[in-house]
């Protein structure tokens, strides 16, 4: 390719190193947080490969008991603390909010890049207590576990502590940059659904990260003081701290998800070049779920001696927050229909969420039901379920997402056929490793066990060896994608053919997003008004 | 056991609530599975029909149907409420436990069960006796952190957390052998903190009890000491033949010196195993965790002395 004077964008203007680490450009700090995610995520990777290794046979393979357990909490700590929960909404939604409605930047850019460091700063707690013994009490850090164990506790909650001001940041300036910085024309029902659901999400971030903030600090000063809040013997009550745990930790599913499907909805609108299907009904089952999810905490405690009162409402209100998340799944089928649907590679994790998903949530019914969650709690059943939430759903969006994006972000195209073989890989991995253990659940092998009865064996082998052609995909993946960086082929402009506003911009986009302001000259999704052919494929 | 084999996804259900759960796990399996299948359906359906077949056009404005729309949110409304009333009905029916339940006492500690028979004195550890077809109530409290009781041929689940007691009842239906885990994570031996359920006949179970609340008589006192070692899960730490494990093997103790985590040093003599028995935390022999749960109050006088008789034959 000739490359004669390379043209200017967020990517070589300004040059130098300090104008990266003192960026102020949403789209630089995206990356900063694509970048740091991104390796988050390969840590808690490889704990879980780690893990699945262990579990291959019933008692020592690799190591003892005590290892494994601050393996498993730290692979959990991590993967939510550090991936998860910032996945989508601090990396692309960073990157893309503010192209998506057709800002310059996002409200506040010194605060976001403040959430980035804070972010960083926290996850130095975490790396750090990973070298000081670690922690071994499962990423819920249930009481009184938790205040006699004799493990790093406190550096892995200060850490989990710290970055939820990260998130509470972004959220903050999420809300602020939806309701302040959207073009004119650009009415609330005129927002990409992506946006939508960035707005939900920012609000329960910043209403519910508070609540764990100061229950991880209560934890902190029954350690370091025995103040008793939590602490049997002194009068204190050690499920007072589950609810508080999940009275965040429950939303917290739904700051998990909801920016996932809200790619789902753009990417299955540009690749069926349809108009979604019942706009308003998405947009406002986000927020539906978002209320909503701060009332079902509970369903997390039906064995830990609550009243049954108490488990009945959780119960019913568990259910109401289900349909929601079906009344999407039907309006994403329903957008397919007489659509003119291409099969690149992000449509390709869409359909793979969709098929997740509506495991992740179909299982969830059964652990709602009171009577089959008393069965089911605590087992590998709830592992199977939540990995098909957040792995099948978020991380299948979250990667969706990113081959969606990535000629955006970086102007390169990667590799399309090394791309449909990765997805494969992780879609079937993804099932070998996770579909067992639901039979391996209900069948009553709890969860968060060094070892187990031979009864077990088989299907926990067969997780083991999904877990590897899981992690075969994910390497591919990797490669394609960073020689993509380097060797990749120039990306065009709108290489989808989509409508929302980042595709009228360059790939890579210009320091400032816009060369020409946009104008609301059509909806996000009027694919029967207007016209843009796929110029890649 | 003649048939006891489980479903694909349930195991052998020996309870009288089992059939109940089971009931509630089908409905939920075979509905979704519909739903799944429609679903899985409609998106392969609409992706061969509906893919792009030559130059991009426009596609129509479909955005509403009301209709649609009324179906696919009342549907599965109506659908989850029937689910909750199910789960609800059969969780009650576990919550209320039957007034002539027997009840037996169950301590969770780091990491073994002991179960108490207060009427006949009788205590064992990590294997719970009971007679089929009569409701068992247990009464469950934790020594330390939180555990859970559960056992999944009965479809049962109950935390057991400190200063605070906690219930489950079950009727079993089917004599035989059942796993009991520990289903709340509590650290390092937390799988191991596993055990059995005995289903008996009802003259089985008399005849058990009878001899377990007896104090070892008619036996040597070695001889009793030796089944303690077992019946009170002595044996989960120490071990009799000098391997080593989570506590020091009891090989060859008595008479021995022991160095303790300070420095300072004691003859192991009957006073001391009695000590080290009932209150394991005064001293903690040198590179060894305070982790040995105290067992006073859980062995009587002559099962102390049996113990102790038992650790002298150990040369
Ligand atoms: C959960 C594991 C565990 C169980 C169960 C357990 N112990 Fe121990 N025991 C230990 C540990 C660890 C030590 C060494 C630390 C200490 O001194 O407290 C120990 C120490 C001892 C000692 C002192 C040994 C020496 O070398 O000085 C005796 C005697 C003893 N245990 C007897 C028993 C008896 C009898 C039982 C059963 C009724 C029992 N233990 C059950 C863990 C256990
Ligand atoms: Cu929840
Ligand atoms: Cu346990």
């Amino acid at each position: 390719m000739s490359e004669a004077v390379a043209e200017k964008n967020y990517l070589n203007d300004p040059k130098g190193w300090k104008s990266w680490v003192f960026t102020l450009d949403h789209k630089r700090i995206g990356i900063l947080y694509l970048a740091s995610i991104t390796a988050a995520f390969f840590l808690g990777g490889v704990f879980a490969v780690l893990i699945r290794l262990e579990l291959l046979n019933p008692g020592q393979d690799l190591m003892g008991p005590d290892t494994y357990n601050q393996i498993f909490t730290l692979h959990g700590a991590v993967m939510i603390f550090l991936f998860i929960i910032p996945s989508i909404p601090a990396a692309l939604g960073n990157f893309f909010l503010p192209l998506l409605i057709g800002a310059k930047d996002v409200a506040f850019p010194r605060l976001n890049l403040a959430s980035y460091y804070i972010y960083v700063f926290g996850s130095m707690f975490a790396v750090y207590s990973i070298f000081t013994g670690a922690v071994d009490t499962g990423w819920t850090f249930y009481t009184p576990y938790s205040t006699e164990t004799q493990t790093s506790v406190i550096p892995m909650t200060l850490g989990a502590f710290i970055l939820g001001f990260s998130s509470i940041f972004t959220g903050l300036n999420f809300i602020v940059t939806i309701h302040k910085m959207r073009i004119p024309g650009m009415t609330w029902y005129k927002l990409p659904l992506f946006v939508w659901a960035l707005y939900a999400t920012a609000i329960i971030q910043v209403v519910a990260t508070p609540v764990l903030g100061i229950t991880l600090l209560l934890l902190i000063f029954e350690r370091v003081f025995s103040v008793g809040i939590f602490n049997p013997d002194m009068g204190g009550d050690p499920v007072l701290f589950q609810h508080f745990f999940w009275f965040y930790s429950h939303p917290a599913v739904y700051i998990m998800i909801l920016p996932g499907m809200g790619i789902i909805s753009e990417l299955i609108a540009t690749f069926s070049h349809k108009k979604i299907f019942g706009y308003k009904a998405i947009a406002f089952s986000s927020l539906g779920i978002a209320f909503i999810s701060f009332l079902v905490w509970g369903h997390h405690m039906f064995v830990s001696g609550q009243s049954e009162l108490a488990a009945m409402i959780f119960s019913f209100l568990t259910f109401l927050v289900g349909i929601p998340s079906g009344i999407k799944v039907f309006n994403w089928i329903t957008t397919l229909y007489k659509g003119q649907i291409h099969f690149d590679t992000p449509m390709l994790y869409a359909l793979s969420f969709l098929f997740l998903f509506t495991i992740g949530g179909l299982t969830g019914i059964f652990l709602g039901a009171l009577a089959t969650d008393v069965h089911l709690h605590d087992t590998y059943f709830v592992v199977a379920h939540f990995h098909y939430v957040m792995m099948g759903g978020t991380v299948m969006a979250f990667l969706g997402g990113l081959h969606y994006w990535w000629p955006k972000m970086f102007g390169k195209m990667y590799n399309h056929f090394w791309s449909v073989i990765a997805m494969i890989l992780v879609f079937v991995g993804f099932n070998v490793t996770f579909f067992s253990q639901f039979i391996l659940g209900s069948q009553g092998m709890p969860r968060r066990y060094y070892n187990y009865l031979d009864q077990f064996q088989p299907l926990h082998a067969f997780s083991t060896i999904g877990s590897w052609i899981l992690g075969a995909g994910f390497i591919i993946m990797a490669i394609y994608l960073i020689h993509s960086l380097f060797k990749g082929r120039k990306a065009s402009d709108n290489p989808w053919g989509g409508l929302t506003f980042e595709w009228a911009t360059g790939s890579p986009p210009p320091h400032h997003n816009f060369k020409v302001t946009p104008k609301m000259t059509h909806g996000p999704y009027d694919y029967d008004k207007v016209l843009v052919e796929q110029t890649d494929y | 056991m003649d048939d006891t084999t489980g479903s694909l996804f349930m195991p052998f259900g020996g309870s009288t609530i089992a059939g109940d759960v089971d009931t509630v796990f089908n409905f939920i399996l075979y509905t979704s599975t519909i739903i799944f299948a429609l679903v899985v359906f409609g998106i392969i359906f609409f992706s061969i029909r509906y893919r792009r077949r030559g130059k991009l056009a426009l596609t129509p404005d479909i955005s509403h149907n009301t209709k649609l729309e009324i179906v696919w949110t009342v549907i599965p409304t109506i659908l989850v409420v029937i689910v909750f009333f199910m789960g609800f009905n059969a969780y009650l029916k576990m919550s209320v436990v039957p007034k002539d339940a027997m009840e037996i006492k169950v301590t969770g500690q780091k990491w073994f069960w002991s179960f108490e028979y207060p009427e006949a004195g009788a205590t064992t550890v990590n294997e719970l006796v009971v007679p089929i077809d009569k409701p068992v109530k247990l009464l469950m409290s934790s020594q330390d952190v939180i555990h859970s009781f559960f056992v999944p041929g009965f479809r049962i689940k109950q935390d057991v957390i400190p200063n605070r007691y906690t219930m489950i009842w079950f009727q079993a239906t089917k004599i035989g052998e059942y796993d009991l885990f520990c289903a709340e994570y509590c650290g390092t031996k937390h799988s191991e903190m596993i055990g059995k359920v005995k289903v008996v006949s009802e003259r089985e179970f008399e005849n058990w009890l009878e001899e377990s609340s007896m104090s070892g008589e008619g036996m040597s006192l070695s001889d009793f000491g030796a089944k303690l070692y077992i019946s009170k899960a002595c044996n989960t730490c120490h071990s009799i033949d000098g391997s080593a494990g989570n506590g020091p093997t009891f090989k060859g103790i008595f008479g021995k010196q022991v160095t303790f985590d300070d420095g300072s040093q004691a003859m192991v003599d009957e006073n001391y195993i009695r000590k080290s028995i009932l209150n394991p935390q005064t001293n903690i022999v040198a590179g060894y965790q305070n982790i040995m749960p105290t067992f006073q109050g859980l062995l009587k006088e002559r099962e102390v002395d049996a113990l102790i008789a038992y650790i002298k034959t150990l040369e």
